[in-house]
């Protein structure tokens, strides 16, 4: 059985790659992606201590946030086609209208 | 089943039909449920006075539910019909009907139709509420209830310059007395704790000493409440000038129902103004005043609803005696008398005015009694019971009350002989009037003469049945000097009132005396308006003439309305021009508020750049907040 320190660690290497993704990135779509990957680096370590603790209740959490991420999916490839429509252009540094 | 709540609720329905849908539904539709609205809520009054005759107690309280509760603290709508509430509910409502089913007549063909029903089926829902309501909260909302619809209608002409300056002076001079109502009811809940009537009348005598402190300035800011609403000294100059309105609304709401409001409160709180010989004593001072100083103007006065409107304040004067002299029934008493006679001159008034095409002026009457029999016959009949000729309704009332001044421990002579000169004054321009409009040779000008007409049914017929009332209504109150009927208001009112502090006195024979007295004076008043008025005016001219200067303070009204000018509205327009605006408002304010304006402008210049839209700074700066948050906490 892989313990608990070998999981959560992944989970902290994923969550660290999807925030340095979000930041670093100019690709809109890759910047979701990050996010995705940032929801499922937590939802692993929910697995994680399910199993460890030997609980279901990490597990159902799991399933709430598969859910509400694929709605959120939903929205936001919408806002980002409707961006698209618009603008001509993925790239995030276009898209700096909501200022002062 | 008591029901309670339907009486306003009639009138409040019509309100909203009238409002609402009475434009579109047209004239028909509006002079049914105007009228109707009242009519039932008249009925619904008939059946609950005598519900309440039957109730042990003679009281009905209806609780619709708690408006306001906070810790012992609690407010709740309901409402009561005791003997005071019930007998206002059947003058409003009764009265009201009458005036309701004359509007269609007088007000037909006016632009608005729909609008002033509308208006006056809120008025009387606001005075109902005014008078069922069991606590100062409920009385109050009625009793700024009527004040708008006042305002409202004084102003239903409000294209007209005059109008509109009318009901805004009615709303202000309201106002100053509503602010003395509203400090006494704070007062009240600090000392007492509870603003039910039932409550204050049974505590006010354990909280308050007799005589206190407390209790007086209480009730003297409660009196200048009363005298805002009810037109008395040093607030009733708004009433003549609310003449502005149709002469329904003049009837219904200056003569019968809303100027007796502040009578109501006063009467209502009876055991409260008792524990205060000082408030009394005030009380009785400024009503006989009152009543002097108005009909001293009404002699002289040509426009037809102004002689009207001053006599109508002259008699509030006198009710204010009667509460003053602790007389609270004889009070009361005048006000139902009153409300019959006063709505029937003003309505016959109406009638006239109808007749002339909006013609007020006495000088430009004359001779009309052929052809407006009707109206003559009602108005000489509401004209006779006003002055006090024996048997009609006026002479009891009015003779109860001047009894009442001469024998109460908290009257005197004095308050006699004032309320006895202004019964021979009220006398003589009353039939002034008569006999200026009715009688004499016609000055009516050429054009209109031929167009002169008896009013309709709609007109006639309120007018004949407040006729009835006048005459006969007085019998409700026979004096105890004239025993051939018991007195019924005493009856009625049995154990009602606060007592008086002590015996009255005098005796029956002089009882008899002073009201043959006063007959006579009444009888000499009319003997003399006769002379004067029934035939050419030369002699009335003489008069005048020969004694001008009082004539002219008469006419002039005292000049009082050039007083208040003077001493009150100019340095207060000057004070607010120059201190509280220009410099106050200008420079304090004004200053201060564009001073936080630019604060927050120039703050915000400094730190808007990190705001630069870009969406990854926010989330470079976030993921460097969260890991020293981290950092710190490990």
């Amino acid at each position: 059985m892989i313990p608990l320190t070998h999981i959560l660690i992944l989970s902290a290497l994923l969550f660290s790659i999807g925030v340095l993704g979000v930041m670093l990135r100019r690709n809109v779509i890759v910047i979701f992606m990050s996010i995705e990957l940032m929801l499922n680096a937590v939802n692993l370590s929910f697995i994680g201590f399910a199993r460890s603790l030997d609980s279901m209740t990490g597990v159902v959490f799991i399933f709430f946030i598969i859910v509400v991420a694929a709605a959120e999916a939903v929205v936001g490839l919408s806002i980002i086609l409707a961006i698209y429509r618009t603008r001509k252009s993925l790239n995030i540094d276009d898209f700096n209208l909501l200022k002062w | 089943m008591s029901q309670i709540w339907l009486i306003p609720a009639f009138p409040l329905l019509g309100f909203l039909l009238n409002g609402f849908l009475g434009k579109f539904f047209g004239t028909r539709f509006v002079s049914f449920v105007g009228p109707m609205s009242i009519g039932l809520a008249f009925l619904q009054s008939v059946v609950l006075f005598f519900e309440m005759l039957k109730t042990e107690g003679h009281r009905i309280i209806e609780n619709l539910y708690t408006w306001m509760a906070a810790g012992s603290f609690q407010v709740n709508i309901s409402f009561q019909v005791d003997e005071l509430s019930g007998l206002y509910l059947l003058i409003i409502t009764g009265v009201g009907f009458l005036i309701h089913v004359y509007s269609i007549g007088y007000m037909k063909g006016e632009s608005g139709y729909y609008r002033f029903f509308a208006y006056l089926n809120l008025f009387v829902f606001f005075m109902l509420i005014l008078v069922l309501g069991d606590s100062f909260l409920l009385m109050f909302v009625g009793w700024e209830g009527v004040g708008l619809c006042s305002y409202l209608l004084i102003g239903y002409y409000f294209e007209k310059h005059s109008a509109a300056e009318a009901c805004k002076k009615a709303f202000l001079f309201n106002r100053v007395g509503d602010f003395g109502v509203l400090s006494a009811v704070l007062l009240i809940f600090l000392s007492i704790g509870s603003l039910e009537f039932n409550t204050v009348n049974a505590q006010a005598a354990a909280q308050f000493e007799y005589g206190g402190v407390l209790v007086t300035v209480i009730t003297l800011l409660l009196f200048l409440g009363a005298t805002g609403k009810s037109a008395q000294i040093p607030l009733y100059v708004w009433l003549p000038d609310a003449m502005e309105g149709p002469t329904p609304v003049s009837a219904l709401i200056h003569a019968a129902t809303m100027v007796t409001a502040g009578l109501y409160m006063v009467a209502r709180l009876s055991h409260l103004f008792m524990l205060a010989p000082v408030t009394m004593n005030v009380i009785a001072v400024v009503g006989t005043v009152t009543a002097l100083l108005a009909a001293t103007i009404a002699i002289t006065q040509t426009d037809i609803k102004r002689v009207l409107a001053y006599s109508t304040v002259s008699q509030l004067g006198y009710m204010f005696l009667a509460m003053g002299v602790g007389a609270f029934t004889a009070g009361i008493f005048h006000v139902m008398t009153h409300a019959f006679f006063k709505a029937l001159l003003f309505l016959g008034s109406g009638s006239v005015i109808h007749a002339m095409h909006h013609e007020q002026d006495m000088m430009r009457m004359g001779a009309l009694r052929k052809k407006l029999p009707i109206t003559y016959l009602t108005m000489m009949a509401g004209t006779l019971a006003i002055a006090g000729i024996p048997f009609f309704s006026g002479f009891f009332s009015k003779d109860e009350i001047l009894w009442k001044a001469f024998s109460s421990p908290l009257g005197g002579g004095v308050f006699w002989a004032l309320g006895f000169l202004t019964a021979g004054l009220t006398s003589f321009y009353m039939f002034r009037m008569m006999y200026l409009t009715f009688h004499g040779n016609s000055r009516v000008d050429s054009h209109l003469q031929s167009h002169l007409h008896e009013s309709p049914w709609s007109m006639t017929g309120p007018l004949m049945i407040l006729a009835v009332l006048s005459i006969f209504g007085g019998f409700f109150g026979v004096p105890h000097a004239l025993h051939f009927l018991p007195n019924g208001m005493e009856l009625y009112f049995h154990d009602f009132f606060a007592k008086l502090p002590g015996e009255a006195h005098g005796s029956v024979d002089t009882e008899i005396m002073l009201m043959i007295l006063s007959v006579v004076l009444a009888l000499f008043g009319w003997f003399w308006a006769r002379r004067m008025y029934s035939g050419s005016l030369e002699a009335a001219r003489r008069l005048s003439a020969s004694w001008r200067t009082l004539y002219d303070l008469s006419l002039n009204k005292w000049y009082v309305d050039e007083i208040y000018q003077a001493l009150i509205v100019t340095p207060g327009r000057l004070l607010s021009t120059h201190l509280l605006w220009q410099a106050f408002d200008k420079n304090v304010i004004d200053r201060s508020v564009n001073g936080s304006g630019v604060i927050s402008r120039g703050a915000g210049g400094l730190i808007r750049g990190l705001q630069d839209g870009v969406m990854q700074t926010y989330a470079l700066i976030f993921a460097i907040g969260t890991l020293t948050v981290i950092w710190y906490i490990f």
